[in-house]
């Protein structure tokens, strides 16, 4: 086997550095990268790797072949490759357990490799909470398959049926005679599968074995310690930002000054002496700034003298006449819905009707009203977004840490009109960034300026351009009315939602990243954007439910882009509805958590993957957790300075139901918020890992938090002004509870069943945080604030209104 | 250009760098350390910082000419191949999700334990917020250092303390 001081430096930059000795150890530097000399083996052929010095092409891996997901060592050690990208919350871990426990190979010998184009097939990255609802089934049954092409030859070896064979950790062996035995590296290493999978696409792909069921899973089901993490702690990790190549060069952007501004000059000589400077480069409206050193490229870019032109009318309100707008605006329509065309729709939804909503409300008892205010938020990513290009050979790699590799690969090939298989790109870890992050829009950058200048080029953004200039999560106006009949009971509701999401930009598309917007591309049709329902199973009989789209004045080249941000477009609808919810509970003078249980339980309607079953089973677990008592609210307001409550919301998304408490301390005096405790029942199915997963919850949950209490994007007329982590504060060590509960419930209505799936567990907890905090102030103070986030003085300004 | 000397995790080093150049570039594209990160560039959330005798300081509003004093990364807290106490209680605690921002966690808790080793919550609290994480680990990036102490005060008194900077 090769060492791996014998491979080319480039080739150590893609792997898990974590894994290295590991992966010296079973020879696998050699094996998953290509052939090097003479110590090659066959099997390396089936990976369809190329060392990065390699003029490509890079072809695809074929998601047809085993070989392309599961390479077996000669040491009996395996390597699994998939085409997911794990920021964090340990699906790399889960997928090993589950490929572990279908190929019958212990954990510990095993390693995955994810997210690189030429070496994993496209499973698309992360994203939708998808890792292990959808995509470990075909990492499962192909490994599966495996296992039973094993078999098979182990059957043919030790000239024994397969059915007097058995399997431990790799190694078969006959039943009667354990003595006679052989592992899988003695079968299989150097030498390929060769065997053909069937499915007409990877989500289907399947070979003639089944899947084990629960029970029998070994490793699934154990909290196994994530394997990203010690070399996270001990500084040894590789990550996107660490990748050196010789000749590397270091890129700035110069953003324009006021949004939507049109470039009028630009004075080189305002940088040219100084140390380091190689180029300025500019198209359109875009700018950056290239030098040899880092420090040099900042200053460069910081020192160039531009001037820009306004444009003629304001790109956006500022951001304390948001709202008012949203309300004046003209929502977005499709023309062509005029001419008749039934293949279309106007963003948004409905309205959707069940029942007789203006009936039930004109024979009400009482009608509650109430609007809320959910400002535009952004990914707002912990370090700047960034990549590195390399053109070397006429080709392109880039190393990112963008979550979809496989789409950044398409998205660039088209955008420098580069042939598909000249581009590939490298997954490395990075600050986690929730959905369609600047990680985009900085790896364009770099390709193509790498292409312009033809050296390596590393890009990254500042502070500054990351908070202000990143894609946002959109606006919403949501506007509800609730009929109670004499009984106390909801019997109709009125749910109008408005957002502020036309042109929502989507992942790695080449006319929609910022790069190619200010070098003046347009789509014929900006992309519609989305309003969003309430996610509830409340059997109220007589409904209405709206959604809208409205635009900005400026659609392009503005810091106020939408796009995908952790569950898209699901915190908002969520904050409204169940802190309305939570008012008409008031209103009825019910217990909030018997006044949603009571709507759950009554109801007749579809119950899909046995929501409402589950549904209840996560209300009861929160509230039995957390120590509920029945009461409305509010509670007695208090005398003292801090006044104490607990507020409950609950929501699904997808086929995850979860379920959360908050108990707050408001300063009554500062309008200071404290969430003092959490619960958080949750059921996503089957738990892989549990403490993994908690661990995710847990940091979904307080990403929740986050929102609810700091996070909003302000602006003026002309500019983004939240642009570091003091104008644009999230959550903090002092911030966090004393205590958090995570519960994992399962609520299945047949709870031991072997067939149990997993369901996403990515961001369903974020979702009904942000109500929970505010039913939890309601609960304290007896005011109901309708806009998040819960900042001091918003707070206090409410307490003072009402006269706390 | 000026010729600068620095002490870094034990070993020296003579640069030739501008003299402004903040220490965050110099370790990470001189040296080629991968603990001390650029997430902010304004002292604002803690990923690129470093202990200068025994003090957790910014590297990237550091001008490299201004260091006085031996600096310690992310890579330096493990003795003769055996992870920092601080280090293992975040393994043990599985406490990063991204973990980009974890080097500004533990520097800074190692640097507060090293003062004071044994912190109140409150302290702790204090102490570590202006380290930022958009993961939002803070819960147990704060049980890990709880656990820290533990691990710390429990050994026999024998140990030698591991001593930085």
């Amino acid at each position: 086997m090769s060492s791996s001081d014998k491979l080319p430096k480039q080739i150590e930059d893609v792997l898990v550095t974590h894994r290295r000795e590991f992966l010296k150890h079973a020879g696998l530097l050699a094996v998953s990268f290509g052939v090097f000399g003479a110590t090659a083996i066959e099997g390396a052929e089936s990976q369809s790797s190329n060392p990065a010095e390699s003029p490509g092409p890079y072809r695809d891996p074929d998601f047809h072949q085993i070989d392309s997901w599961i390479v077996i060592h000669e040491d009996n050690t395996a390597t699994f490759y998939v085409g997911k990208t794990d920021p964090g919350q340990g699906t790399g871990t889960c997928f090993r357990q589950l490929m572990s426990d279908e190929l019958d190979i212990a954990f510990d010998k095993t390693t995955c490799i994810m997210g690189s184009t030429d070496i994993t097939v496209d499973q698309v990255g992360s994203g939708g909470s998808s890792a292990l609802e959808r995509d470990s089934w075909p990492m499962r049954r192909v490994a599966a398959e495996a296992r039973r092409v094993l078999l098979e030859m182990g059957s043919d070896h030790l000239g024994a049926p397969v059915d007097q064979l058995a399997i431990s950790d790799a190694v078969i062996a006959v039943k009667a005679n354990p003595s006679k035995r052989v592992t899988y590296g003695e079968l299989i290493a150097g030498k390929k599968f060769h065997v053909t999978l069937t499915g007409n696409n990877i989500n289907r792909v399947t070979g003639q074995a089944k899947t084990k069921s629960n029970p029998e899973l070994k490793y699934a089901g154990q909290s196994i310690q994530r394997d990203d993490i010690p070399s996270k702690v001990d500084g040894s990790l590789k990550w996107a930002v660490d990748v050196k190549l010789p000749g590397m060069v270091h890129a700035r952007n110069v953003k324009p000054p006021f949004a939507c501004a049109k470039l009028t000059g630009i004075d080189e000589s305002s940088v040219k002496s100084l140390p380091g400077f190689i180029k300025v480069l500019s198209k359109g409206n875009y700018v950056a700034v290239v030098c040899e050193r880092e420090e040099q490229a900042i200053r460069a870019a910081r020192q160039l003298k531009t001037t820009w032109q306004k444009p003629a009318t304001a790109p956006f309100p500022a951001s304390e006449d948001l709202f008012n707008y949203m309300r004046s605006a003209t929502p977005v329509s499709d023309p062509r819905l005029a001419a008749g065309n039934p293949e279309l729709r106007a963003p948004g939804f409905g309205p959707m009707v069940v029942g007789n909503p203006d009936a039930a409300f004109s024979s009400a008892a009482k009608i509650i009203e109430g609007e809320y205010e959910i400002p535009f938020q952004g990914h707002t990513a912990f370090a700047g977004a960034h990549a590195l290009a390399d053109p070397s050979n006429g080709q392109m790699t880039v190393y990112t840490n963008d979550m979809k590799s496989y789409s950044m690969r398409r998205g660039i090939a088209a955008f420098l009109g580069m042939p598909h298989d000249s581009v590939r790109v490298v997954w490395m870890m990075g600050p986690q960034g929730f959905g369609r992050s600047a990680a985009e829009d900085a790896a364009f950058e770099a390709a193509w300026i790498a292409r312009e200048i033809g050296r390596p080029v590393r890009m990254q953004w500042m502070r500054d351009e990351e908070t202000a200039w990143d894609t946002k999560g959109p606006a919403f106006l949501v506007k509800m009315r609730g009929a109670l009949d004499s009984g106390g009971r909801l019997v109709a509701y009125d749910f109008h939602a408005r957002s502020c999401d036309h042109n929502h930009i989507g992942y790695n598309e080449p006319d929609s990243v910022l790069i190619a917007q200010l070098m003046g591309t347009r789509r014929a049709k900006p992309a519609a954007g989305s309003a969003a329902m309430p996610s509830d199973m409340y059997a109220i009989p007589n409904r209405k439910m709206v959604g809208e789209v409205v635009g900005l004045p400026i659609l392009w080249e503005t810091p106020l882009r939408t796009g995908n941000l952790r569950d898209p477009n699901g915190p908002q609808p969520t904050f409204a509805a169940e802190s309305f919810i939570d008012e008409v509970a008031a209103a009825a003078k019910a217990d909030p958590l018997e006044f949603r249980m009571k709507m759950v339980k009554a109801g007749k309607d579809d119950d899909s993957a046995f929501r409402r079953a589950r549904s209840i089973a996560v209300l009861k677990a929160a509230a039995e957790t957390y120590g509920w008592d029945s009461r409305p609210s509010p509670k007695p307001i208090g005398k003292g300075k801090i006044l104490t409550g607990r507020g409950i919301a609950y929501s699904f998304r997808g086929r995850t139901v979860v379920a959360e408490i908050a108990e707050v301390e408001v300063d009554r005096q500062t309008g200071h918020v404290w969430a003092k405790r959490l619960v958080c029942a949750h059921d996503c199915g089957f738990v892989v890992n549990p403490e993994s997963l908690r661990h995710t919850i847990e940091c979904c949950t307080l990403h929740g938090l986050s929102r609810a209490i700091h996070e909003e994007v302000q602006f003026d007329t002309e500019t983004v002004t939240s642009r570091d982590w003091f104008s644009s504060p999230t959550l903090r060590h002092t911030d966090i509870p004393e205590r958090i509960d995570i519960v994992l419930v399962n609520g299945d209505p047949n709870p031991d069943r072997p067939d149990l799936p997993p369901y996403g567990a990515g961001e369903p907890a974020l979702k009904p945080m942000l109500a929970a905090i505010g039913n939890a102030i309601y609960d304290a103070t007896g005011v109901r604030i309708r806009r998040v986030p819960f900042r001091n003085d918003r707070v206090l300004a409410a307490l003072k209104a009402a006269g706390v | 250009m000026s010729r600068i000397e620095l002490k870094v995790n034990g070993r020296s080093h003579t640069l030739d760098v501008e003299p402004d150049t903040p220490l965050l570039y110099v370790l990470r594209n001189d040296l080629d350390l991968r603990g001390p990160r650029f997430g902010c560039g304004l002292g604002q959330c803690g990923a690129c910082k470093v202990i200068i005798s025994g003090a957790a300081v910014f590297s990237c509003i550091t001008p490299v000419s201004s260091v006085k004093g031996e600096i310690t990364t992310l890579e330096g807290l493990s003795q003769n191949g055996r992870l920092d106490p601080v280090q293992q209680a975040w393994i043990d605690e599985q406490a990063p999700q991204c973990g980009f921002c974890q080097n500004g966690q533990i520097i800074t808790a190692k640097a507060l334990l090293d003062k004071n080793p044994h912190p109140t919550d409150a302290q702790i609290r204090e102490t570590m917020n202006g380290t930022l994480c958009r993961c939002m680990s803070y819960f147990r990036v704060q049980s890990a250092i709880k656990r820290a102490v533990k691990t710390m005060a429990g050994r026999s008194p024998a140990d030698p303390k591991e001593v930085v900077a």
